[in-house]
């Protein structure tokens, strides 16, 4: 299957590849995904004092698309407030990745995973 | 740019630059373009007399005879033809028919065909090597079983099949058996004056021959009958009609030939390159070798590299060309049912890749793809939160995932 540009991009240069303190109050961990269904990604997200989204790490297991759908979101989501990143869509992400049909799937976990991330920090607070 | 390394050689080989010479010598106006079915005049008898010759070359390297060779489109029409011309000709005898899991999915899908219309199929696990234990196939005959169909070797994960002891079976049982011997042919030696196997199908795209073209290699002594599929002129014996397409034909019996000269001394040289590659993954931590590695073909390594998704792999090492059990490879979004059969876990079957090697394989390919293949799987694991939560010891069968 061949890939789009910029699904190649982030797939070899994937940004903001890591690991935050899972513990710590104002970080906030998406865990979502199945290792049976071949992707499983790990988001998370860590908040300033004033709401705002001050850093984003990932780890995923999948396929290019899935790799790519993480890493362009830990882009979107910097800067942004909770509210801010919860309103990310997965069709913009398949959209700005174009993404074929039998990828969007890949865009759906990323979406469920900023939204884990966030749950997960505010039932923290 | 430079074109991948190809290591898919299961997937389809080459022509033969050999095989593709003397095709060429069967197409135009100043070769030998007519039909072989035109018994009276000069064009039709050169014709006949390569597609003699051709259909010799193929029974020579599986010991048959000349006439128990029939024409076909490949081996998946082999495999329907076979199947299904049994199950309809001898549906008076019974209609129960007895298959493995791993069988490709021409085997498979005809199977689920006659259920449809009818019969009965067993579909046997294999054993966790790939294997058949002749015992479970024992347990599954009954009265009413008419066809065995076991394939010789698995496309898959390369291991081959005791098709003797099962032959010996199912002649005791006088069930017919069926060997899909499209991965085997030139690979593995076969003798069909001795072994006891009815139906066997090729192909001649596996083996340095032409896409499009393969045989059906049907018993005369005694008789094996067969419905056929397809109707028209009464061609082969009235098992397939269509005119014979001469240059295939003559392509895949030189892709025969070839092989049957330099099968022993290649399988050699395809060994020792396998042997390499596998050796270059030596001290990696957390690889899996699917399938037996006795009973095997030389050119077959399938490997899962645990916590690394197989497609992204193979993105990663693009410029060897390889196949995956990964779903994302398949249009079904589901693991390679082959791998699932073994028992192996989905994600082991997500993280697998094949590679075959065969004619043109060099020691540098090898070695290519050994550095590369180390390097990207190190890299995907760094991005893996699956490989981190192995490195904290946490057992991912426990973890509750979230199914989506």
């Amino acid at each position: 299957m061949a890939y789009g540009e910029k699904v190649m991009d982030h797939y070899e240069n994937p940004r903001n590849v890591g690991v935050l303190d899972k513990d710590a109050k104002n970080v906030g961990t998406g865990m979502v995904g199945a290792p049976a269904c071949g992707d499983v990604m790990r988001l998370q997200i860590q908040v300033n004092d004033d709401g705002i989204i001050e850093e984003a790490k990932f780890k995923t297991y999948g396929c290019g698309s899935a790799i790519a759908s993480s890493s362009l979101l830990t882009e979107w989501v910097k800067g942004k407030t909770l509210d801010e990143a919860a309103e990310i869509k997965n069709t913009d992400l398949a959209e700005e990745l174009a993404l074929p049909p039998v990828k969007v799937h890949c865009s759906v976990l990323a979406e469920d995973a900023i939204k884990a991330a966030i749950n997960d920090i505010k039932s923290k607070a | 740019m430079t074109t991948p390394i190809y290591m898919d050689y299961s997937a389809t080989t080459p022509v033969d630059t050999r095989v593709a010479k003397k095709m060429m010598q069967y197409l135009t106006m100043d070769g030998d373009f007519g039909n072989p079915a035109s018994n009276s005049h000069y064009y039709g008898w050169q014709a006949d007399e390569a597609v003699k010759k051709a259909r010799q070359q193929v029974a020579d390297l599986i010991g048959a005879d000349s006439k128990e060779i029939v024409w076909t489109s490949g081996a998946t029409e082999s495999n329907n033809l076979a199947i299904k011309g049994i199950a309809h000709f001898y549906h008076k005898k019974g209609k129960h028919i007895i298959t493995l899991k791993t069988e490709h999915k021409a085997v498979l899908d005809t199977c689920r065909q006659l259920e449809r219309e009818g019969y009965e199929v067993d579909y046997l696990d294999p054993m966790p090597n790939g294997l058949l234990d002749i015992n479970v196939l024992k347990a599954a005959m009954r009265e009413d079983t008419i066809l065995v169909s076991i394939m010789h070797v698995n496309n898959e994960i390369g291991v081959i099949q005791d098709i003797e002891t099962i032959g010996n079976l199912c002649r005791e049982n006088k069930i017919f058996f069926h060997v899909d011997a499209a991965q085997s042919a030139g690979k593995v030696a076969i003798d069909l004056s001795v072994l006891p196997v009815d139906l066997m199908s090729f192909s001649a795209h596996k083996i340095y021959g032409p896409k499009g073209m393969g045989a059906l290699y049907v018993q005369r002594k005694p008789r094996i009958r067969l419905e056929a599929q397809m109707h028209g002129g009464g061609h082969e014996r009235g098992m397939r009609s269509g005119t014979l397409a001469t240059h295939q034909i003559v392509g895949m019996g030189e892709a025969f030939a070839i092989a049957n000269a330099e099968m022993l001394e290649e399988n050699t040289k395809i060994r020792t390159l396998r042997d390499r590659l596998l050796a270059g993954f030596d001290g990696m931590e957390e690889v899996v070798i699917n399938g037996d590695m006795e009973s095997r073909i030389p050119g077959n390594l399938n490997i899962s590299f645990n916590y690394v998704e197989g497609e992204s792999l193979m993105m990663a090492i693009s410029d060897i060309a390889v196949s995956s059990g990964s779903a994302c490879t398949s249009a079904s979004l589901e693991p390679s049912y082959v791998l699932r059969a073994l028992g192996l876990s989905d994600e082991l079957a997500h993280s697998s890749i094949r590679f075959t090697i065969g004619r043109y394989t060099t020691e540098q390919d090898v070695d290519k793809a050994i550095d590369l293949v180390r390097d990207k799987v190190q890299k995907l694991r760094d991005l893996s939160p699956l490989w981190d939560m192995f490195k904290e010891g946490i057992d991912i069968s426990k973890v509750e995932w979230s199914a989506h």
